[in-house]
């Protein structure tokens, strides 16, 4: 046996374990002072699995991975995701502001409404994926990757200091006071209103979202995640003087949850729960290498949006010439699992590689609600054809998968 | 099913080896197990294969991980556990039992491979 090592701690983090890789079994070391969330012993007691990741100590998994990515399927599961970032934009200027930093168009977000968006740099490759969530016309938070996190405060800060010189912004990065819990599933709701969740809550509409109480305790409470469910994510104050604010949140919704099924859920879950859903992960799928047009981002890269934001120029040129590759779903049709990293080749038949890759695997994984084993990858726009045979590359031998249509898993809607 | 049965040799890499007669069993310790998570592919040698001390006999994959497998002693693939191709959960369910690997024909004998006490005390040092 070898090698059971978080490989890369970036983004969110891909879990993946690098074969390679010595030493076998042993703790990962390293001088970085882990970051633990006010969650931290909870998680111990509950036999969840410490790693780290993306500078945090967080669960990878309690019960087991294919457990609780079925309670999320089925039923519903709670992570602890207090490692994300978030921002505070308030101001006269936020919106504008904020408009010329994404490429959503965030003149057409209602008040009480999140949106998913990417913010790109000049050369319109992608800094970050976001959620921007407007509590009121001129007050908003942003939501960031951990690993992103220094990067995208700075990014932002800097871009607003001559509207906060003007008195227009103010611009806070509130990620260290900021604990976020998703409870995640189609009893999602039900579990909420268990633990006495204010009914305004419970009513949210999708990418809804309004201040409230969830068992006594202060929320931001939004009907957002990233499981390709239906489910809630809950921003709590953690002060110093707020702390237990947020076990006692974390405690009081797995009590009111446990009679309907609902888990404490890791890291690992969340990742296989997400590539189901075809959502990218910062650091797989997405980086300052990729466009949103090649990552399948097109609809939320609104380049017709009245105001220039950063990297519109370089994306319309993008557009205009056409993509050399896309980001794809495939299927593996041979036995084995294409992960990240894998190289993609044209499949020929062989399982011989011969010449060059054409592309790479950017996510892979099996995928427990389907069983069948799944992944994304960037392949030439030629390739991106949905039935198009891909040989990925599994130490040294191809093995065939097919280019599916995504997301590979949908949710069936009331 | 004690962790680490006491009638077993244990390596570094995390492989188990029972004596049967002159063949031996191999298969992951429980402690691999609890690394990997679950379990859901493993690729074995084919029967004749012949391998080194600590050479390469196949892959076992997790939900997450990949990791190799590495043979405790040198020898010929007498034997491989066909069941685990379907049901490679066998393995989390039965790592000591149903969810062995492979059994070998030594060409040489166990020395140097630990026994449950050593292979504990091993494990030990691994821990934070």
């Amino acid at each position: 046996m070898c090698a059971v090592d978080v490989a890369r701690g970036g983004a969110h983090g891909s879990l993946l374990i690098a074969p390679s890789n010595p030493p076998r079994f042993a703790p990962v070391t390293t001088t970085e002072t882990l970051r633990r969330t006010p969650l931290f012993d909870a998680h111990k007691a509950l036999g969840g699995r410490i790693v780290p990741f993306a500078g945090w100590e967080l669960p990878v998994q309690y019960a087991g991975l294919l457990k609780e990515h079925a309670a999320v399927r089925t039923a519903a599961g709670l992570f602890d995701v207090s490692h994300m970032g978030e921002m505070k934009i308030e101001g006269k200027a936020a919106e504008a502001f904020i408009d010329s930093l994404v490429t959503g168009d965030l003149t057409k977000l209602p008040d009480g409404k999140a949106v998913y968006t990417v913010a790109c740099n000049a050369g319109g490759t992608i800094l970050d994926d976001l959620i921007v969530y407007r509590r009121g016309r001129e007050r908003f938070m942003i939501v960031m990757n951990a690993s992103n996190r220094d990067k995208i405060a700075g990014h932002f800060g800097a871009h607003a200091q001559p509207f906060v010189a003007r008195g227009e912004l103010s611009f806070a990065d509130i990620s260290d006071e900021t604990a976020l819990l998703a409870l995640q599933g189609p009893k999602a709701v039900e579990v909420l209103r268990h633990a006495q969740a204010d009914a305004a809550i419970t009513a949210l509409p999708s990418f809804g979202l309004v201040d409230g109480i969830v068992a006594g305790v202060r929320v931001i409470a939004a009907r957002t995640g990233y499981t390709a469910e239906d489910g809630f994510e809950l921003f709590v104050h953690a002060g110093a003087n707020s702390m237990g604010d947020v076990t006692r949140l974390w405690n009081a919704l797995l009590a009111a949850g446990k009679p309907l099924g609902c888990e404490p859920c890791g890291l690992g879950a969340r990742d296989t729960l997400r590539l189901e859903g075809r959502l990218s992960l910062y650091g797989n799928e997405i980086d300052e290498t990729t466009n949103p047009l090649e990552a399948g981002l097109g609809w939320v890269t609104k380049l017709d949006k009245p105001r220039d934001f950063l990297g519109k120029k370089a994306l319309i040129a993008v557009r205009d010439a056409g993509l050399p590759r896309k980001l794809v779903g495939f299927q593996m049709v041979g036995r084995g699992i294409g992960r990240h990293g894998y190289p993609l080749h044209a499949w020929t038949g062989s399982e011989s590689p011969s010449g060059a890759p054409i592309g790479v695997v950017t996510s892979g994984s099996p995928a427990p609600t389907l069983e069948i084993n799944i992944g994304l990858g960037y392949v030439p726009s030629a390739l991106a054809e949905i039935g198009t045979k891909l040989g990925v590359e599994i130490r040294g031998k191809l093995v065939e998968a097919v280019v599916v249509k995504t997301p590979f898993y949908k949710r069936a809607r009331p | 099913m004690a962790k680490y049965p006491s009638d077993l040799k244990y390596t570094k890499d995390h492989e188990w080896a029972r004596i049967e007669g002159d063949l031996v069993r191999v298969g992951i310790t429980s402690h691999a197990v609890e690394q990997l998570g679950d379990i859901t592919l493993i690729d074995l040698p084919k029967v004749g294969a012949k391998l080194e001390v600590h050479g390469n006999f196949g892959t076992v994959e997790s939900v997450k991980a990949v990791s190799e497998l590495f043979s405790p002693i040198a020898g010929e693939v007498v034997e491989i556990n066909g069941e685990l191709s379907d049901k490679p959960e066998l393995v989390n369910d039965d790592t000591y039992g149903k969810g062995w690997m492979i059994v070998l024909k030594a060409s040489a004998g166990l020395d140097g491979l630990m026994d449950a006490t050593a292979y504990e005390a091993f494990l030990g040092t691994l821990d934070h």
